[in-house]
């Protein structure tokens, strides 16, 4: 059979979606925010919201998020997407909104307004990329740092007497009424793709059924940052992060 | 129907925002113009205009959620004091640098730091000459009285849509607390989900449809000959701003041989100057700004042939007298004339300040 014979319209099981433009993305190779970006574009596509989503991003390394689905965004201050996201929500009711947020924008400068916007119930979704370190300003200590972790900021690795222990924040949102869903998800094997991809259908399911503030940690890679191989990092997240930030659902009313 | 009220300062703010058809307002309690949100909370504008009233966590939220419904084509506004302005300077810079279209308050209070709850002007650099990072400007406008406190929220919004600009109110303790009559107008109805497509949908985060590409809202530009070709466009606008919004009241300059300077509270205390002053046979008049950005340069200096001296009046260490002097040049004496920490001026005061640094200095 030659190859002309195989690829064929009727023949096609899987596409890009419409909803990812065709923007090289600017993240690192084995980041997992390209991984992301994609599911959600899927669901939104799947679940035929395009023309009612609209995202907010954070600073970051997701800064320019904007650049690879195609939808109405806009672009927030560092920490703030809770906030702007709110007043989206309480004026667009019926729009499906949602913030995409690292873990220094969200579990540190952006920790009140991520609180607040839960404790309110905000009829929207987040999703918390957790990679334990600000990747975009050079590889710094974040608040999800793990223990003797080394980074820019903490050479030695992170000293918990010094700056705390790594902040938990996805168990302390859970304990908010106003949020309805609350898990830990990750993106590193075919099978966590299709669990978090679930995830993020139910969570715009709840939106759009007006339930309250779903809340999707998905523990991440950096391996710029933590200055280690693709593979290698992946194996390091499930060795170290995943016993500090088990998998799973927190909340599901 | 037009109706005449008697009302406070920050209560108008809040009645000519349901009346003008303001979307949303989202703010934070501090003295001394909480009236602002309590009375939006008292009359519930939702069940009458559908007009959303938030009380948020902080200063930082509430003006990122003017951001958040400013970026989606809607008429929104937040209001605070000094302190709590301070606060906001992050989310205004990047509703500049976004070139979004909102309503700021800023019942000024006496600094720095907490200072005190009783009124100031001491915030005129702030609001003037950009208290947040970057290039950016807002279009000032300064209240003298509570019929401008109404009339200015829907100038205010009018100006921040025609031009995709922040634009403040900046009002002050005196003017917030203070009751007088307002002549209130009709209900303007908000505007419907498709007429803010119709109007914002091409920049506005109204929902992607098939028909356009994808709308964003971002000051961000890492390219720096992009990012300064952006910084020409804004110088362009604010130049434009300059030549066709300036406001200005002048009272008795006919013949005046010299010219009290004020804004805001200060302004009405000077009308009382110049009538204690105008019987012991001084001449003055009155130039107030309205505008404070764009500043009225050019009328200042068209009285520049026909008064000896100008005696600048503010509430501060002497902040707005910068740009009479910009605007004067050095061809007549400018002088200052000012009380800080909340204490205000009396009449008495600015005439012997006219007399001692102008007259005989």
């Amino acid at each position: 059979m030659d190859i002309k014979d195989i690829i064929k319209e009727e023949n096609l099981v899987y596409s890009k979606t419409k909803v990812l433009t065709d923007n090289v993305m600017h993240y690192c190779p084995g980041c997992t925010h390209g991984v992301v970006h994609k599911i959600l574009a899927e669901v939104i596509d799947e679940l035929n919201i395009q023309e009612k989503t609209i995202g907010v991003t954070p600073v970051g390394c997701a800064v320019l998020a904007y650049n690879y689905l195609h939808i109405d965004w806009q672009e927030a201050a560092h920490g703030r997407a809770p906030a702007v996201a709110t007043a989206i929500n309480r004026l667009y009711p019926e729009k499906y909104v949602f913030t995409y947020q690292g873990d220094g924008d969200l579990a540190s400068i952006g920790a009140a307004e991520i609180i607040h916007a839960c404790n309110r119930g905000e009829k929207m979704l987040v999703i918390f990329i957790n990679n334990g370190i600000y990747g975009m300003t050079g590889g710094q200590m974040a608040p999800t740092t793990l223990e003797g972790m080394p980074t820019s900021t903490s050479p030695y690795g992170r000293d918990v007497k010094m700056t705390g222990q790594p902040l938990k924040i996805t168990e302390l949102i859970a304990q908010l009424p106003g949020t309805c869903y609350v898990t830990r998800q990750a993106a590193h094997t075919p099978a966590a793709v299709r669990k978090l991809k679930k995830a993020i259908t139910k969570a715009f399911d709840n939106t759009g059924k007006k339930k309250g503030t779903s809340f999707i940690e998905v523990v991440s890679t950096c391996n710029s940052g933590w200055k280690l191989s693709p593979v290698k990092s992946n194996e390091w997240m499930v060795e170290h992060m995943f016993p500090y930030y088990p998998l799973g659902d927190m909340k599901d009313e | 129907m037009a109706e005449l009220k008697l009302m406070k300062g920050n209560e108008a703010i809040a009645e000519a925002a349901i009346r003008c058809g303001c979307d949303g307002y989202f703010g934070y309690p501090i003295t001394p113009q909480s009236e602002v949100m309590e009375t939006l909370m008292a009359r519930k504008p939702w069940e009458e205009t559908g007009m959303v009233v938030l009380q948020a966590e902080s200063e930082v939220a509430a003006i990122n959620m003017v951001y958040g419904g400013a970026g989606c084509g809607k008429k929104v506004m937040t209001s605070s004091s000094s302190p709590g302005v301070s606060l906001k300077q992050e989310g205004i810079t990047y509703i500049a640098g976004a070139e979004l279209p909102c309503l700021v308050v800023n019942v000024v209070r006496g600094g720095p730091g907490l200072g005190t709850i009783q009124p100031a002007q001491s915030d005129y650099f702030q609001a003037t000459k950009g208290g947040g990072h970057g290039d950016y400007r807002l279009i000032v406008l300064a209240p003298a009285s509570v019929q401008e406190m109404y009339d200015f929220v829907d100038l205010g919004f009018e100006l921040a849509f025609k031009y995709r600009n922040p634009v403040q109110i900046q009002s002050d303790g005196v003017i917030g607390q203070m009751m007088e009559k307002v002549t209130v107008g009709e209900f303007k109805p908000r505007l419907t989900d498709e007429e803010v497509v119709k109007r914002y949908g091409s920049w506005a985060t109204t929902g992607k449809t098939a028909n356009r590409d994808r709308n964003i809202i971002t000051s961000l530009d890492l390219d720096a000959y992009r990012q300064e070709q952006f910084n020409l466009k804004l110088q362009r606008k604010y130049k434009e701003i300059e030549e066709k919004e300036v406001r200005f009241e002048k009272i008795a300059c006919e013949d005046a041989d010299y010219l009290l300077v004020a804004y805001g509270s200060s302004s009405r205390i000077c009308q009382k100057a110049i009538e204690i002053a105008r019987e012991k046979g001084i001449k003055v008049g009155l130039l107030r700004p309205i505008t404070l950005f764009p500043y009225p340069t050019k009328a200042i200096q068209a009285m520049l042939g026909q008064v000896k001296g100008i005696l600048a009046v503010e509430m501060s260490a002497g902040q707005m007298v910068e740009d009479v002097r910009l605007a004067v040049e050095g061809k007549v004496k400018v002088q200052h004339y000012g009380r800080m920490g909340g204490v205000i001026p009396t009449p008495n005061e600015i005439v012997k300040a006219l007399e001692e640094q102008i007259i005989n200095g």
